[in-house]
């Protein structure tokens, strides 16, 4: 026990010794949270769509009235000519071409039909849907107005609508934010466990004082937890300065138990430590280190359904979630923090990161030779 | 019982025989000169005597306790200085003192004792609140030494303690062996600078992983009929 009370002294004094490390630990996370958070915003808005109208009648002013009222669309152009929208297109000064035929207002008047053209702008995928989605809605109830009207009808009596209305559970603004700044959270202490700890014992090796300490009577043990538990805490600190942070900034609901997103964290960054100590025993120098952390700290980052929701993988990418340590924490703490879940609902998340932390361990210690 | 004995010491990488049967013993208190070109094996041989490399075979007692199942026991009983490493440069004089006293098992009293000690025989009580990276290298060199003996082991180690130094420096940093062996501390200590063989009480020569000689300076002059230990060490590398 003094042997790793030494240790920690040691790695203290050199963490806060350092400037630069004293940097990364306070000024990270505000960076992360307010700029990522911000930055990373999924809701499309203010699409801009070119009306070609071809018509002018008071119908196709209607409608176009209508989208851009919606407050998705914001008319960029409306022309007579559909070469400008193309060109606006290929520009990408519009995300959406509206094309309304001539004789719009008659053909819908005399035929009962009339077809109306969306040219989408699809490099985006999902912007593209949306728009798609939106701009769809938006004619269909155009559509409907129309025959209400025509029918003479009121609402009342118009054919039948099912009309759907919705409340959002857990996150009732929808506020992208509050659903961004508790996986930002996951990732800042990820980085810590994954990085410092593996490029700290590998700087031993390269500046060679890991051989002295070799010759010492420090066990493997002892030398492994004195290397780790200094950023298991600093970690465990930045997370309750991140989630400061983000009650401050974001006003971050925290339905659930802090504890309980302690607690998981706390068993959660010994697999990231683990990680580190296990990339350490087989590199030299703290570029490899860091590379061989980056490389899997960027997989699975982003495919823990920090950015885009692990439902909509393919079927395989989800199997490999499984053993994504990083997508646990981000649906934990999520669950916890916004919907308020318990132990029950966590204990399984829990036992697999425990067993998943054991394993790792298992594996960097049985890979650490103090003696070759 | 003598500090350190081998017999057919051996290890092998591969094909490769870095070290080759060697066998030898090291009095106590005795200081003992561990030299031969680079590459000739003394690294090796030097680090499974220290408990960081496993022998292929032969057998070799450090402090009374074998090298391949008391191999921490070894460890307690040594002390290891390295040619550049082994200071934390980040740490101030004072914190790398502590931490090795701590690391050894000093209770706090005694690293404090140890330390007010060492700094005075050093006369460095100017300098305990300085980084170690402040330090010019040969004081780095002497603080280092006598880190590596501060837990009194009966034998200390040092893989070529004085690299890159002066040798007004370097005639002080063997005044601290002497100091060191007179009070019965084996000092093992491997050097390319051949004046300083002609300190050690006795010195080995190894060649291709071999010990083509062992015995003392004026013994092996004598043998070889060379005027100092260059020549007999340039003899014995060259003459194969």
């Amino acid at each position: 026990m003094r042997t790793i009370f030494f240790l920690l002294q040691k790695e203290f004094l050199q963490i806060f010794r350092n400037r630069s490390m004293l940097r990364i630990i306070l000024i990270i996370p505000i960076v992360q949270l307010v700029i990522l958070s911000n930055a990373a915003n999924y809701e499309v808005k203010d699409l801009s769509i070119d009306v070609v109208d071809h018509d002018l009648s008071s119908w196709s002013r209607r409608l176009t009235h209508k989208l851009t009222a919606s407050g998705y669309f914001r008319l960029n152009r409306q022309t007579f000519d559909r070469e400008d929208g193309f060109r606006d297109l290929q520009r990408d000064q519009a995300d959406i071409v509206l094309v309304i035929p001539p004789h719009f207002e008659r053909d819908l008047v005399r035929e009962d039909k009339v077809t109306l053209q969306l040219l989408v702008n699809a490099i985006n995928g999902s912007k593209a849907g949306l728009a798609n989605a939106y701009a769809g809605s938006i004619i269909r109830d155009f559509n409907r107005n129309i025959r209400t009207e025509w029918l003479a009808l009121d609402e009342r009596n118009g054919p039948p609508v099912i009309a759907v209305t919705f409340s959002n559970w857990y996150n009732t603004r929808l506020d992208y934010k509050i659903f961004m700044v508790p996986g930002i959270l996951v990732v800042l202490v990820t980085m810590i466990g994954a990085f410092l700890s593996g490029m700290n014992i590998v700087k031993e090796k390269e500046i060679g004082t890991i051989e002295q300490l070799n010759v010492t009577p420090i066990r493997k043990h002892h030398f492994i937890l004195g290397k780790l538990i200094p950023f298991w805490i600093v970690a465990l600190f930045e997370l309750a300065f991140g989630l400061l942070v983000g009650k401050l900034v974001f006003s971050l609901p925290m339905a659930g138990s802090l504890w309980l997103v302690f607690l998981f964290a706390a068993v959660y960054l010994w697999v990231m430590l683990g990680m580190g100590l296990l990339i350490s025993t087989f590199t030299e120098t703290q570029q490899q280190a860091m590379f061989i952390a980056w490389f899997f700290v960027i997989i699975f980052m982003l495919m823990s359904g920090l950015f885009t929701p692990v439902e909509n993988m393919p079927h395989w990418a989800q199997v490999i979630t499984w053993f994504n340590p990083i997508a646990y924490f981000v649906k934990v703490i999520r669950m916890v923090l916004l919907k308020g879940s318990g132990w029950a609902d966590i204990q399984f998340f829990l036992l697999v990161m425990l067993g998943y932390a054991l394993v790792m361990n298992g594996i960097a210690i049985w890979n650490y030779r103090k003696t070759s | 019982m003598q500090p350190i004995v081998t017999n057919a010491l051996t290890k092998k990488f591969g094909d490769f025989t870095a070290t080759n049967a060697i066998t030898f013993e090291v009095k106590q208190g005795e200081i003992f000169g561990f030299l031969g070109a680079n590459g000739a094996g003394k690294t090796t041989a030097m680090r499974m005597l220290c408990g960081l490399l496993r022998p292929t075979s032969g057998e070799a007692r450090v402090a009374g306790y074998d090298v391949y199942t008391q191999a921490d026991k070894v460890k307690r009983n040594i002390g290891y200085m390295s040619q550049r490493f082994s200071l934390y440069e980040d740490l101030k004089v004072k914190e790398n003192i502590r931490f090795y006293g701590g690391i050894y098992g000093l209770g706090n009293e005694a690293i404090r004792e140890k330390t007010r000690q060492l700094l005075q025989k050093l006369e460095m009580e100017a300098e305990a609140d300085l980084l170690v990276s402040a330090l010019p290298l040969g004081w780095k060199q002497k603080l280092a030494f006598s880190v590596a003996i501060l837990h009194d082991p009966s034998i200390v180690f040092l893989d070529e303690p004085t690299g890159g130094v002066d040798p007004i420096t370097r005639r002080q940093f063997w005044d601290l062996i002497y100091e060191a062996a007179s009070r019965g501390v084996t000092v093992f200590v491997t050097t390319h600078y051949m004046d300083e063989a002609e300190y050690c009480d006795r010195v080995s020569i190894m060649v291709d992983g071999r010990i083509q000689a062992l015995d003392t300076p004026r013994q092996l002059k004598a043998q070889f009929g060379a005027d100092s230990m260059d020549d007999v060490f340039l003899k014995l590398a060259r003459g194969k």
